[in-house]
């Protein structure tokens, strides 16, 4: 009888210490998962807020004449997008142009040729690349770029620019997206099994055609993805490009020009525009315009990449 | 036939070759560049004093406002953003198996560190304009934090997926609940990345200006509460070049030595903090 009265006092014992861990389990998970639902509501926060403010300027003009016109006064009620939407696609293309190569084939050496060893040296450079503050880029586009422009490059194309230029913004750019553009190139390169490239080596193919035919090929989608991923993070680059471009709201003619990106003209103007509201509501716009386009680019090139990575898992 | 093939496999293995010579040098074209135009009016006075009177006109003072306003910005920020992302990489790694939510959680994250920071100043300025709030140290701290969440978050998260399954089914075979096996076994096998990434989010809150724009302002003295205004490096660097006086901008250059020399301390840290704790990984 006593016996047994312990044992189930015992019993009682162990099953509430079970109860109280696994009620801990419960609720640490139930916990965790606030910040996740917050995190979640925050995208969708910024694009109410975003699309509330810019709803004063959408409800006086249309969306065709707020993007297509290229007349900027905002002191008289003209609010025409198109310079700025321009500059950015401008500075950001060449931006581009520039990286895209350079990313790739650095990539595929790494990836393909470079030693392990190299590989091990080269990978804390290009992590220093990415942690490099922009304001730094800015100040060395500034200090270097924007005088060889002035003095060399611009006179030998025969035409006279202050430095401060589409060209500038294009040079710092493409630095600042190497490592985004050669990190996720590189990761995309490694998802492509090693078979796959020893079956064309042994059917005679040299290193060279086995990367350009079989490697490349099946690496394509990852490495668009990449590159759609390097463009969104050009397209809202601010500090670095506002300190090289100019600033100038006038749609630009050729490489020389200046222009006026998105991320300047709401860093340039934020401050002083509290007075008057449609202006606020103008430059809430661009934002919206800003965050739209960086949302799609990111979303398109994130599904490509989470599919590759689940092909080869 | 073969030689010309060859001989296309040693042209575009050369242009390999110098793409990455090119990357190498525009990194070290960007050093060189800030330390040389920036080294002759580096001093001690830089980091020491706040400006004096007249500073953005030449006078005497350095930027001690700057570097301590940055450093509190980012502890403060990094501090939150922690409280926020340990929970949720957690989350994303134990209590979400055979659902879908985690793959759609990670796809918010991974989109909202593709946001630029501008548009998070923006947003958060927003917030202030409804609540009637000034810029100050308070929303600086909120807007980095509200930046490197996501940032922060998705490096915990890669890290604690490479903790290995058989680690995990070993300690919950033992009969551990999954938040005791996350204690104990998950966070302390990603301990490692976990500071990595904790330093890596720090970095890149000390070094962004555009989020900070409007939200933290901006001032010569140190702040001594919240409510303050607070002025950052990356700003500091921005506004001294922005004066049409040479020494003044010759101090944004001794400015930005500054902050690369904070963010090459940085990544020297985690790598050899990473390496320490490495010692107790099972691998």
């Amino acid at each position: 009888m006593n016996f047994n009265r312990s044992r189930v006092l015992k019993n009682n014992l162990i099953s509430s210490k079970r109860n109280r861990r696994e009620i801990t389990d419960k609720i640490a998970g139930k916990f965790m998962l606030i910040p996740a639902i917050l995190i979640s509501i925050l995208l969708f926060a910024i694009f109410a807020l975003l699309l509330l403010h810019s709803e004063q300027i959408l409800s006086l003009y249309p969306i065709t004449d707020l993007i297509f016109s290229s007349s900027w006064k905002p002191l008289a009620g003209d609010f025409g997008f198109y310079p700025f939407i321009m500059g950015t696609i401008w500075v950001t293309s060449l931006a581009m142009i520039f990286s895209i190569p350079i990313s790739i084939f650095t990539a595929v050496y790494l990836s393909e040729y470079a030693h392990p060893k190299l590989r091990k040296i080269i990978q804390p450079f290009i992590d220093l690349l990415a942690g490099i503050p922009s304001v730094v880029f800015g100040l060395f586009g500034v200090l270097l770029i924007v005088p060889l422009i002035r003095d060399y490059l611009a006179p030998m194309a025969g035409v006279t620019s202050s430095g401060y230029s589409i060209l500038a913004g294009g040079f710092v750019l493409s630095i600042m997206v190497f490592p985004i553009l050669i990190s996720i190139t590189y990761e995309v390169l490694r998802t492509v099994p090693v078979e796959m490239r020893e079956a064309s080596l042994t059917l005679g193919a040299n290193q060279w055609e086995t990367i350009k035919k079989v490697v490349l090929k099946k690496a394509y989608p990852g490495i668009i993805a990449a590159i759609i991923l390097g463009f969104s993070r050009a397209f809202g680059e601010t500090m670095a490009v506002l300190m090289v471009v100019g600033n100038v709201a006038k749609v630009p003619t050729s490489v020389f020009d200046p222009a006026y990106p998105i991320p300047a003209l709401i860093a340039n103007n934020y401050g002083e525009m509290m007075s008057i509201p449609i202006y606020d509501s103008a430059l809430m716009f661009a934002a919206l315009i800003l965050f739209v386009m960086v949302v799609i680019f990111n979303i398109i090139s994130k599904y490509v990449l989470i599919k590759i990575k689940r092909r080869v898992a | 036939m073969i030689k010309r093939r060859n001989l296309e496999e040693k042209i575009f293995k050369s242009v390999m070759i110098l793409s990455l010579t090119i990357v190498i040098c525009s990194l070290l074209a960007v050093f060189a560049t800030v330390i040389i135009k920036g080294a002759p009016s580096l001093s001690l006075e830089m980091i020491t004093e706040v400006p004096k009177g007249g500073y953005y006109l030449g006078g005497g003072g350095g930027i001690l406002n700057a570097i301590v306003g940055s450093l509190y910005l980012s502890i403060g920020a990094i501090v939150i953003a922690f409280i926020l992302s340990l929970p949720m990489a957690l989350y994303l790694n134990q209590y979400s198996e055979r659902s879908r939510v985690p793959g759609i959680i990670r796809m918010i994250l991974e989109v909202s560190t593709g946001i630029p920071s501008l548009i998070y100043g923006v947003f958060v300025f927003l917030i202030m304009i409804e609540v009637g709030a000034r810029a100050s140290l308070f929303w600086g701290i909120i807007t980095i934090a509200v930046f490197i969440t996501p940032i922060l978050t998705r490096g915990m998260d890669e890290i604690m997926q490479t903790v290995p399954l058989k680690l995990k089914e070993a300690s919950l075979a033992l009969g551990t609940t999954r938040f005791e096996t996350l204690i104990h076994v998950i966070t302390r096998q990603a301990l490692p990345g976990i500071l990595t990434a904790v330093i890596l989010a720090f970095g890149r809150g000390i070094g962004d200006a555009a989020s900070v724009l409007f939200t933290a302002g901006y001032t010569d003295s140190i702040p001594t509460s919240l409510s303050d205004p607070v002025a950052t490096l990356p700003l500091a660097i921005f506004f001294q070049l922005s004066t049409p006086i040479p020494e003044v901008q010759q101090r944004a250059y001794a400015s930005a030595i500054i902050l690369l020399v904070i963010v090459l301390l940085l990544s020297a840290v985690s790598r050899i903090l990473s390496r320490r704790f490495m010692e107790y990984v099972v691998r």
